[in-house]
């Protein structure tokens, strides 16, 4: 689908000089000549966007806000001709709309001149690019259509992705095109334009020269670029007093100093769960965070396909066997054969019992009830010598990494589950330390000049820090500590606030850069669009104040690869990267490390006491650290294991709730489906003090309280701000993720808040909904899943006519299957789903209506026997149960119960078994949805979608309707691609190739556990699973003969722990 | 009271009871007249045998709207669903005849009811705001507490003087004559 | 009261209550009824009722205004409960609509004397209980101003409606319902029209009656056909009038909802809707003869039999509530059977309760003659069942959709200031309606009024 001869055309795209600098103008008044150069200076693409430039630039505006330009009548004399008047009076009509209460501004649709050879209007082009992403990049293709990106996809030819992509990928679009984007430079909140922050950086420069940079600082995230670490380095030579410091909030130091304290220096773990039998998981959540988990997902459902016709018995009925112990349920956790809540700190007592049971010495003291685990882990991973994998989770100690090392390294593990590289962070640091010497510096006043790059140390900073009150200026005083502070954000948040200069950063799609990956493998970043505003990247602002401002990204990253790369042909070499999206042969080579470490050196670990309270912080699986708190679709994401929207909440275990005193109520409005009322707490820790609204999650250890990070956001923008609370507030720079207190460190308020969630209800009431059996019971009846479901025999039917649609003679019969051993709950599917089909987003009070859009949801459901299904009542079978994921889009029934009674034809079948859904014809009885059994039908109750905001219209689909208020909508398998898919055949003359039509939901999913395709062609692969006696549809008895069928779920447990 | 005797409609007379009108209108056709009509403030039972009426065309008219409104209505659904614009819904055959009984049957009843009640008024001649009976004052209680018998002009038997006298034979408390403009 | 009654309560003198006070002549019943309308001041009392009614109607107007300009998501409804407030006072409107029908048409055909004096403003209420209902599937929809693609024309792209759909032959059957009745009540209307034609004395009122009497001036001719169209009208509302609620109960039966597929049904409806209709006319008639001392008209022996038909219909209900709760537990089938557990134990079970308490066990009272003729107790148990259907439809509608089949998208309902405001606004729009009704026209038919007098006359000989 890729069209690598546009990547001339893309690179040419961006070597254009910047227009905001025709304008630059400081003190002079400008005068229409200068305007009329820069306006004859755009042609045809980009003149629509010439005027917002024009617009940012404060002169401009001015002058346009007069009747006349300045000088008007000698602009007469020296006779401006009619076109440009004409021009500027457009421009100025189109402020006048730009300004006018946020209605649409007129834009000049400029049509193609000269056409870019190989566009087809209409035809969506797609570009390979990578997100960087902490410590990893995620290899994308963009879809764009004339030139706008409107939904992003994995790159199967990228290590980290292979094709798939996580929520934080697939919601990166709406980044770009948010609203509340910072749009331009600013100083003291005055508008700026990018040459005169290049003036005072160039000035600040010119004094360093002199200082050797003392007093210059710079703090980033991490740091995978290359091209940007090379950069830093280059200015760290020339300004030898200047310092980086480093400080990502959510991700730990445990793992880097683990490393440090196995193997002496900083090494990077990639690990291979597909050549695992036996894994065993110390806190990780590899399956659903962290670097390389799409990845490691993908690996590990390998193992668990179950095909029943397969020769290799190890694909055919062996499984890998999963033991997660966590503190509290992650996807991974969801996902184990055998699950076993600790304590965070008793995790690390659990590694070290491991350890000494596999004869590596140290303590073999246990956490209460983890004996009978522990010893048929132990047992199970010896079993498998050089085929077991035990990865420790991201937030354990530097100890339990350290053991986690030594454990692999005894297992003789290294080198087939997994193996050590190089880091691949440009520059690894202890992070906190790293923050901690600056504010040390900062009170020392020894920093003079301190730009951040992208982080939010003012949010995100350890409260001890106290980071605000370091750069802000400080009223008692009437002083600051550092003299100039420069803050490069997406968007002016809590830290932008408290500088002098803030300039808005470019969203990855407008950028050229580079980033490594989880296993080193450097991916080139390529714009799909050029800067929507005023924005630059990382590097540019850094090139600010090195000898070349001017250098532009493209030629940095270019000349960077040709240095790493002298090939003959390098343009070759170029084009190629840039149609791969990796840089051939960059992947990082395993390095031979030892573990020279002896776990009876560490010292002893102090337990919290079972009285006390253990609290955790994790970064929210919606809007991680906070990056994503202003973005729509992952405030509306059902967080994957609570099913909450628009908030985070306390997370505490039922028992825990019930000694706290704290419970649930299930509000009338929406109901299980919508709104609950949790109890809020005021949670004191470590003399701070958030009030926070308590949510009861079974799985949990008990005496453990999360606190998800990413919330309580004071400044994020219009979606972001004000949502949930801030745990940020109440962590310390010495308990960054585990802090422990007395029981009484929470305190009820009696008051209660409104929690939106969109599934309560966690009992599947005996139903034939999701099916579920252990490996034996599969070895021995294959068909297990379909022994309760009897789908009636059509002699019953009231008509005789029931062939009449013979869909088995029709060339496509079009189905899906969804394996539910695969699917881990990770959302992707909902989230490419809403960007792929415009789907709206409709905000906290009507999620708690019941009204959010979703077309795929994700069920979860517990196998608890508890007697309500309300976890605020304990009952111990909540203590531990087995958590199942379910993706549900529309079941597409053969015989559709919602066709049958819509009145007017709204939704009817097409010959391929599609159940079609006719907006345009839809007058909204909702009869439809009350007679779907599946309920997978949603509404528009109101005038859910945006149709004012400009960047929004950049965002849709043009190939998928926007519905509008008062219609009906569900999931149509993606007809859009099938069309398309149909179009391309019908020019070929062939039938449609199993696999060239992916659905939106199947495209992004990790593990592959949803496949779309033709089920009357006997070698597609959906035919293939629908042969599988695992296969089953949901509610057969209903006889709907629904085309989503499901592969029933199959535990692998270990005998030794079954529960008796 | 003789006068202009050409434009005459007929002759009234006026009764107090239903047994007097019934009695009246039999004298009036045992004296041979034909053309006579009665009136009454509410339907009196008899009258029509009395007055020799003969049975009305309301029920055929009545079944053939039924008919049609059911043969229609059920054409109808056939059309819509199996020949202009066949679909497949929900796995039904095309003529999933069961489906369209309902409408069919209120179709039915529709065309019926509409046909009785416009059929009858058609062969009542209404709406006719004015009838010549409305000259004589008295009749207004033709719609409260009298009952009233008009020998008409039209009747070849007709002779205005022998018609009154005839009326009052049969004690009509007042005897009109009805002029006919 | 008129002089001569005799005391209500000694059981020799029940059989004798009489459908008519005694004494009256054509004249005398005539001038009595039309009196009402032409002659007799209109009261403050009837100035103010309309005035409450009147501002009712327009809250319903403003309700209904925010509803096209917002959408129904002012309401309480939501994904899986589709249908809540709307649908349940469609149904609640459109089973009081019944007993008008039926009283004139079946009990016509039965030939029961007694139904006489009620008929016609029972009638009366039959349309305007319908007008009501008929509001609520149309603005129910998303798109209101679309719900003419359920008509069938020949649009432009070439669609018809769905004739599988019941919500179509709820169109047909409730539209054809509307029509007939008012046909029917209409002509029944004709000679009363005409009789307020000659009586009137204003100009005006003489003009407005004259033409909409069309002419009429009681010819023998006339009333022979017009006996047999009547009588044909009678005859195809009653078979009408049980199909349009069968009709109505099909949109709950012949989907797959737990709770609405149920063969039971249409018996169940209809007996209800009578139920509820009736209950009703008790509501309307005994304020009305009070006010308008109408007592010899609508005597005790018509309260007493509509209070036994109350009792009749309420026992049919009763039955289906039994055997609905029957079915469910000896099908088996698990879905029923825990809808069953749920109304019992469910978040809504006092709904059900209180249903069961107004619609099966207060009625209970009515097999006492001393109940039946204490016309308060009467007015308070007609209101009580009005109150118990619509709690009956509510059950129906709502609680089997906040569980049907997929436990994790189970929700639930609670209306919205705007749910109230239509509700309520439908019930003053029905009350201004009934105001203006026995302001403009006679409330009991007078022609048949003056047969009555007849037939008592010869009873007497």
């Amino acid at each position: 689908m890729r069209e690598n001869e546009h990547h001339e055309h893309k690179a040419n795209q961006h070597d254009h000089h910047d227009p905001a600098e025709d304008l630059s103008l400081p003190e002079r008044p400008l005068d229409l000549a200068e305007v009329r150069a820069n306006l004859q200076s755009k042609s045809g693409k980009q003149y629509w966007r010439t005027l917002e430039e024009l617009s940012e630039d404060p002169n401009f505006t001015e002058m346009l806000h007069r009747e006349f330009p300045r000088q008007a009548p000698s602009e007469w004399d020296e006779s401006v001709d009619r076109r440009d008047f004409l021009k500027l009076m457009a421009a100025s009509l189109a402020f006048a709309g730009l300004s006018g209460c946020g209605r649409t501004p007129e834009q000049h649709i400029v049509p193609y001149v000269k056409q870019p050879d190989g566009l087809v209007l209409g035809k969506p082009q797609y570009y390979a690019t990578a997100m960087p992403f902490g410590a990893d990049a995620i290899g994308l293709l963009v879809e764009s259509h004339e030139g706008r990106p409107t939904k992003i996809e994995g790159n199967p030819d990228h290590p980290s992705s292979l094709g798939a992509t996580n929520v934080f990928a697939q919601a990166s679009i709406l980044n770009l095109y948010d609203p509340d984007r910072a749009q331009t430079a600013t100083q003291y909140g005055e508008i700026r334009t990018w040459s005169q922050f290049l003036d005072a950086a160039q000035s600040l420069a010119a004094a360093f020269k002199a200082t050797q940079g003392e007093g210059f600082r710079i703090l980033t995230g991490t740091i995978t670029s290359p091209t940007l670490a090379a950069q830093i380095q280059s200015l760290l030579t020339v300004y030898p007093l200047a310092k980086w410091h480093q400080w990502e909030p959510a991700v730990s130091d445990g793992a880097r100093e683990g490393a440090k304290l196995a193997f002496g220096n900083y090494v990077n773990t990639v690990y291979r769960p597909e050549n695992a039998e036996v894994i065993l998981s110390l806190d990780s959540d590899f399956l659903g965070s962290g670097p390389g988990h799409i990845r490691y997902a993908r690996e590990f459902s390998h193992r668990r396909k179950l095909d029943q016709f397969a020769e290799d018995r190890r694909i055919g009925d062996e499984m890998n066997r999963l033991y997660v112990v966590e503190p509290t349920p992650s996807v991974t956790g969801a996902s184990a054969d055998h699950r076993l809540p600790l304590r965070a700190s008793e995790i690390q007592l659990f590694a070290r019992a491991l350890a000494s049971k596999l004869g590596l010495g140290g303590s073999p003291a246990l956490p209460p009830n983890a004996e009978k685990f522990l010893n048929a882990v132990a047992k199970n991973l010896q079993r498998f010598p050089r085929n077991s994998l035990v990865i420790a989770g991201e937030h354990q100690p530097a100890e339990v990494h350290a053991l986690v090392h030594a454990i692999n390294a005894a297992l003789g593990n290294v080198g087939t589950t997994l193996y050590y590289t190089g880091p691949v962070e440009a520059h690894p640091v202890n992070h906190i330390e790293s923050l901690r010497q600056l504010c040390a510096d900062i009170e020392a006043n020894k920093v003079d000049t301190l730009l951040i790059l992208g982080v939010n140390p003012v949010y995100t900073a350890p409260h001890d820090f106290d980071f605000a009150s370091k750069i802000g200026f400080n009223e008692k005083t009437k002083s600051k500590k550092v003299r100039t502070t420069i803050h490069v954000s997406s968007h002016f948040d809590e830290t932008s606030e408290l500088c002098d200069w803030h300039v808005a950063e470019s969203h990855y799609l407008e950028t050229w850069g580079d980033a490594r990956c989880f296993d080193g493998t450097v991916s080139v970043v390529q714009p799909l669009i050029a800067p929507l505003y005023h924005t630059h990247s990382h590097r540019e602002v850094l090139a600010a104040f090195s000898d070349q401002p001017g250098v532009t990204d493209y030629d940095a990253l270019r000349d960077r690869l040709k240095a790493a790369n002298p090939s003959a042909d390098f343009e070759k070499f170029w084009r190629k990267t840039l149609h791969d999206g990796v840089v051939a042969g960059s992947p990082f080579a395993p390095i031979n490390v030892s573990p020279k470490f002896d776990p009876a050196s560490l010292p002893a670990v102090k337990v919290g006491s079972p009285n006390e309270i253990e609290f955790i912080f994790r970064p929210d699986p919606c809007v991680y650290d906070g990056r994503f708190a202003n973005n729509g679709w992952l405030q509306e994401l059902p967080k994957p294991v609570t099913k909450l929207t628009w908030d985070n909440a306390a997370l505490v275990s039922p028992k825990t709730a019930e000694q706290l005193d704290l419970a649930h109520n299930v509000a009338w409005r929406g109901g299980e489906h919508g709104k609950i009322y949790s109890n809020v707490v005021d949670i004191s820790l470590s003399n701070s003090k958030v009030t926070a609204a308590a949510w009861i999650l079974p799985g949990q250890a008990d005496g453990v309280v999360v606190l998800p990070l990413g919330y309580g956001r004071k400044r994020a923008g219009y979606t972001g701000t004000n949502k949930g609370f801030n745990a940020y507030v109440v962590r310390t720079s010495d308990a960054l993720w585990a802090a422990t207190a007395s029981s009484n460190a929470v305190k009820r308020t009696g008051e209660d808040y409104p929690l939106a969630c969109t599934q309560y209800h966690f009992n599947m009431e005996g139903r034939q909904i999701l099916a579920t059996g252990t490996l034996e019971e599969y070895r021995k009846n294959p068909n297990f899943a379909n022994k309760h479901a009897e789908a009636p025999p059509p002699e019953l039917s009231l008509y005789k006519g029931e062939k009449e649609y013979p869909y088995e003679k029709m060339q496509n019969r079009w189905a899906m299957a969804i394996d539910l051993n695969s699917c881990n709950g990770c959302n992707a599917c909902v989230i490419a789903c809403q960007s792929e089909n415009n789907i709206a987003v409709v905000g906290k009070d009507q999620v708690m209506r019941g009204r959010e859009m979703h077309w795929i949801r994700i069920d979860r459901y517990y196998k608890a026997e508890s007697p309500t299904n309300d976890p605020s009542t304990y009952n111990e079978s909540l203590d531990n149960p087995e958590t199942f994921f379910q993706p549900v889009p529309c079941q597409q029934c053969e015989n559709a119960p919602c066709e049958q009674v819509c009145p007017v034809g709204a939704t009817v079948h097409s010959a391929e078994g599609l159940n079609d859904m006719t907006y345009n014809r839809c007058v909204g009885t909702r009869y439809c949805s009350n007679n779907c059994p599946y309920k997978v039908r949603r509404f528009n109750f109101l005038r859910f979608q945006d149709w004012e905001t400009p960047q929004f219209k950049l965002l849709r689909n043009p190939e998928v309707t926007v519905r509008s208020r008062g219609v009906m909508e569900k999931c149509t398998y993606c007809v859009q691609r099938i069309s398309n898919a149909r179009i391309e055949a019908e020019k070929l003359n062939q039938p449609i190739a199993d696999g060239a039509i992916v659905t939106a939901c199947e495209q992004a999913c990790p593990t592959q556990a949803i496949v779309f395709g033709n089920a009357n062609d006997k070698n597609s692969r959906v035919a293939k699973l629908r042969e599988q006696q695992r296969n089953y549809s949901i509610l057969a008895e209903l006889n709907a003969r629904p085309r989503t069928t499901y592969l029933a779920a199959v535990r692998n447990p270990n005998p030794e722990l079954e529960k008796t | 009271m003789m006068r202009h005797r050409s434009h005459i409609y007929g002759v009234m007379g006026e009764f107090s009871t239903p047994e007097e009108l019934i009695h009246a209108v039999e004298k009036v056709r045992e004296a041979g007249y034909r053309r006579v009509n009665a009136y009454s403030p509410f339907p009196v039972e008899g009258l029509s045998e009395a007055l020799g009426l003969k049975r009305n065309m309301v029920p055929l008219i009545t079944l053939l709207g039924g008919l049609s409104g059911g043969v229609g209505g059920f054409a109808l659904q056939y059309w819509c669903a199996a020949i202009t614009y066949p679909m497949n819904i929900a796995g039904r055959p095309l003529n999933s005849w069961p489906a369209f009984i309902p409408v069919t049957f209120e179709l039915t009843i529709l065309g019926a009811a509409l046909s009785a009640v416009f059929g009858m008024l058609a062969l009542n001649k209404l709406p006719q705001p004015h009838h010549p009976v409305f000259n004589v004052p008295r009749f207004t209680h033709a719609s409260s507490d009298r009952f009233f018998v008009c020998i008409e002009a039209r009747d070849p038997k007709f002779h205005l003087a022998e018609a009154a006298r005839l009326l009052e034979q049969v004690h009509a408390h007042h005897v009109t004559e009805v002029s006919d403009d | 009261m008129s002089a001569g009654q005799p005391p209500l309560d000694s059981p020799e003198i029940r059989r004798l209550t009489p459908v008519l006070g005694p004494g009256y002549t054509y004249g005398s019943v005539t001038d009595k009824i039309s009196a009402i309308v032409l002659t007799r001041p209109t009261s403050l009392g009837w100035f103010i009722g309309f005035a409450i009614a009147f501002s009712l109607t327009g809250m319903l107007t403003i309700a209904i205004g925010w509803l096209i300009i917002k959408g129904v998501g002012i309401w309480g409804i939501n994904i899986p409960i589709g249908w809540g407030f709307a649908i349940v006072n469609f149904v609640w409107w459109i089973g009081i609509g019944h007993a008008g029908t039926l009283i004139s048409a079946i009990l016509f055909l039965l030939n029961q004397k007694w139904r006489t004096s009620i008929n016609r403003f029972a009638e009366a209420m039959t349309l305007f209980a319908v007008a009501c209902a008929g509001i609520f599937p149309l603005i129910h929809t998303g798109r209101p101003w679309m719900a003419f693609y359920m008509a069938p024309y020949p649009s432009t792209m070439g669609l018809w409606p769905q004739f599988r759909s019941p919500l179509i032959w709820d169109v047909f059957a409730v539209s054809t319902y509307g029509t007939v009745s008012l046909m029917f009540w209409f002509v029944g209307l004709i000679p009363d029209l005409a009789t307020l034609r000659d009586r009137s004395i204003q100009k005006p009122a003489k003009i407005i009656y004259g033409m909409l009497s069309m002419g009429w001036r009681g010819s023998a001719r006339h009333w022979h056909r017009y006996q047999s169209a009547y009588l044909l009208l009678a005859g195809l509302a009653t078979p009408l009038v049980l199909s349009v609620h069968t009709v109505v109960s099909f949109d709950f039966a012949i989907a797959i909802v737990p709770g609405w597929h149920t063969t039971i049904f249409p018996p169940y409806f209809v007996a209800g809707a009578i139920y509820s209709g009736f209950a009703m006319v008790l509501t309307i008639a005994i304020p009305l003869r009070k006010v308008y001392g109408l007592e010899d008209f609508i005597t005790m022996r018509h309260l007493d039999n509509m209070a036994k038909v109350m009792l009749a219909t309420g026992l049919i209900v009763a039955y289906g509530y039994f055997f609905e709760f029957f079915m469910s537990l000896y099908s088996g089938d698990k879905f029923d059977m825990f809808l069953v557990q749920q109304r019992l134990h469910g978040p809504y079970a006092p709904f059900y309760y209180a249903l069961i308490l107004c619609n099966i066990l207060t009625p209970q009272l009515l097999w006492f003659y001393k109940m039946r003729h204490n016309v308060a107790v009467l007015f308070i148990m007609a209101i009580v069942v009005n109150i118990g259907m619509w709690l009956e439809r509510f059950v129906i509608v709502v609680i089997s959709l906040t569980r049907d089949f997929v436990p994790s998208a189970w929700g639930r309902y609670s209306p919205t200031f705007w749910d109230w405001a239509t509700f309520i606004g439908t019930m003053g729009m029905f009350v201004m309606l009934i105001f203006l009704f026995v302001r403009v026209l006679p409330a009991i038919s007078i022609a048949e009024m003056r047969e009555l007098v007849a037939e008592t006359a010869e009873e007497k000989e």
